[in-house]
């Protein structure tokens, strides 16, 4: 997984640890962190590309604005990442370019 | 909770919690619907459970929230469903939302819209990279989860949050390479004369001045009068690039944080058809009121940076008000003091009004973000450029809304919240007509996206 940027945190965090993964890696967060906040303290590259150029995008507004940070979480599609609260177990991946309807 | 309460509040911002406050005093049946996990808003974010030593780092501006947040507390009257997505507004005040256990509507008597500002478009070349954040969203992430950018952290554009920001990631142990501020130099003399009125919002001079200071003894690089910034990075930021004092400047980073100020959130009073008004030095729309809060809508107010910018405590100042103002026609005892009440708000608020206009024109965006180069990116979204709309217009193309046939600027899942303001600007210029004229962006529900089950879901006497 490649890091390009990555936040981290001013204090040790008192908060209990969450476990999730993240295309497939597992990663650790505190508990009340966004999907958004949790992938910046573990260092992101990118967390989709756009349907249109194929180019990357990551968390721009972190306040449900901007829809840069639409993710795959759980299963579900188009998720805001800035919006929903890690929970144990979660599953998230990148959303890849447009998305495949099935037909030609 | 009762599915026809009296009053719904949307927002729980300082204006939203400030109504939830007179809600309860008055023990008016409310439902408060907000989209974060916690009250707040974005100004108080995190506010309940932020540490000791974060609020150190905030400040008092973000701790002072602390005080909206026992007297707003849910009990028998007031009713909080956190995490609720509103994605409608029917013409007859029924509120649609999505929340973790379905989809729901509910219909009240009163509404007040209390869903505060947003960052304003601030499109140059390289904006979409990973890496560039709004300034709002780097003091989110500090506010919510106490994260500070890791490596090298630079800020760009313009307004107080800047600083604010720059001092508070210093605090928090964090660095700031250098501060680029695009703020234009003839900003300053045309907000001198606007200066008297500053003087009686004393608090917000001495915090503009604090922070300064603070800059100063920081030692914070700062560049100013900058111009042609350019964030540089193939799939990846690794600098911003810009020109200041007459030389060109590279600065690397990780992290880049804009600003250009803060614009009303407007999906919610646009997809209900009321009419906004065009501002010319603030460069955004205001939906119409009368009576500070009054809607056309007799059912709807608005409160709070919704309406216009005017920060915090205003927002909090209009929140009770129109909370008043509902109770006002729910009670009828207890008249006297719910008008009394309504009169020191209405005072409170004349000289927070009185500060605006030397704020507004000293922080009033340069025309390089309102007017992008062509190269630049507009629609985030659907990755349309400012050379395209310039083309489009070209063809033939009048309005916003005639551009998203031509090709699609707007029509991404932001549904123009980035675009919006800058695809009318850019309009308004090539045809040399004005921005009421041109208009905004049509919104039609749903203003998030949502899945179709999610309206299926809906019980059926919805």
């Amino acid at each position: 997984m490649a890091i390009a940027f990555r936040f981290r945190r001013i204090d040790t965090p008192a908060a209990p640890v969450v476990n999730w993964l993240y295309e497939g890696n597992a990663l650790t967060a505190c508990e009340g962190d966004t999907v958004a906040a949790a992938l910046l303290a573990s260092g992101i590259d990118y967390t989709r590309t756009t349907p249109v150029n194929n180019t990357p995008r990551a968390p721009f507004c972190m306040m449900g604005t901007c829809f840069d940070c639409l993710m795959d979480i759980d299963g579900v599609p188009n998720q805001q990442a800035c919006q929903m609260v890690v929970t144990e177990g979660m599953v998230v991946r990148r959303m890849l370019g447009a998305r495949d309807s099935g037909h030609e | 909770m009762s599915d026809h309460p009296q009053l719904v509040i949307i927002g729980a911002g300082p204006a939203g919690l400030a109504a939830a406050s007179v809600a309860n005093e008055h023990n008016i049946n409310t439902v408060v619907l907000d989209d974060q996990p916690a009250s707040g808003g974005q100004i108080y974010r995190g506010i309940d459970s932020s540490s000791d030593k974060l609020r150190g780092i905030l400040g008092a501006s973000y701790t002072k929230g602390r005080a909206l947040l026992p007297n707003a507390q849910p009990s028998g009257s007031v009713t909080w469903i956190h995490c609720a997505l509103v994605w409608q507004v029917d013409p007859d005040g029924t509120v649609y939302y999505t929340c973790n256990s379905g989809s729901r509507s509910v219909k009240a008597n009163h509404v007040i819209l209390a869903t505060g500002a947003q960052e304003r478009p601030m499109p140059f070349p390289g904006w979409t990279l990973p890496g560039v954040m709004t300034a709002g969203a780097v003091q989110i992430a500090l506010k919510s989860s106490a994260l500070i950018p890791d490596g090298k952290l630079v800020l760009a554009g313009s307004g107080p949050l800047l600083y604010l920001l720059a001092v508070q990631v210093l605090k928090a142990g964090g660095g700031v390479s250098a501060l680029v501020d695009t703020t234009p130099r003839a900003n300053s003399i045309r907000s001198i004369s606007s200066l008297p009125g500053m003087f009686k919002a004393g608090a917000l001079l001495r915090d503009g001045l604090g922070l300064l200071v603070e800059m100063r003894k920081r030692k914070i690089k700062r560049y100013r009068y900058a111009t042609d910034l350019e964030a540089v990075g193939k799939s990846q930021l690794t600098g911003l690039r810009f020109s200041s004092g007459g030389r060109e400047h590279e600065q690397d980073c990780q992290v880049l944080a804009v600003h250009n100020g803060v614009v009303p959130n407007v999906q919610i009073s646009r997809q209900l058809g009321l009419m906004h008004d065009w501002q010319d030095v603030q460069r955004c729309w205001h939906p119409q009121r009368s009576d500070i809060t009054q809607t056309a809508l007799p059912w709807l107010q608005i409160a709070g940076d919704g309406g216009g910018i005017l920060g915090a405590e205003a927002s909090e100042l209009q929140g009770q008000l129109a909370a008043y103002s509902v109770a006002a026609i729910i009670q009828t005892e207890n008249t006297a003091t719910i008008s009394q009440n309504k009169e020191r708000a209405r005072k409170a608020l004349l000289p927070l009004q009185s500060a605006r206009p030397f704020i507004d024109i000293l922080y009033a965006p340069s025309d390089e973000f309102l007017n992008p180069s062509d190269k630049t990116i507009v629609c985030r979204c659907e990755e349309v450029t400012a050379g395209e709309i310039r083309h489009f217009v070209a063809m033939g193309c009048t309005g916003p809304n005639q551009t998203k046939a031509f090709g699609r600027p707007g029509m991404g899942p932001c549904q123009g919240r980035y675009c919006g303001l800058t695809v009318s600007e850019i309009i308004a210029r090539e045809r040399a007509v004005s921005m009421q004229e041109v208009g905004y962006y049509r919104i039609r529900p749903p203003i998030k996206p949502i899945m179709l089950a999610d309206i299926a879901a809906l019980p059926e006497d919805n």
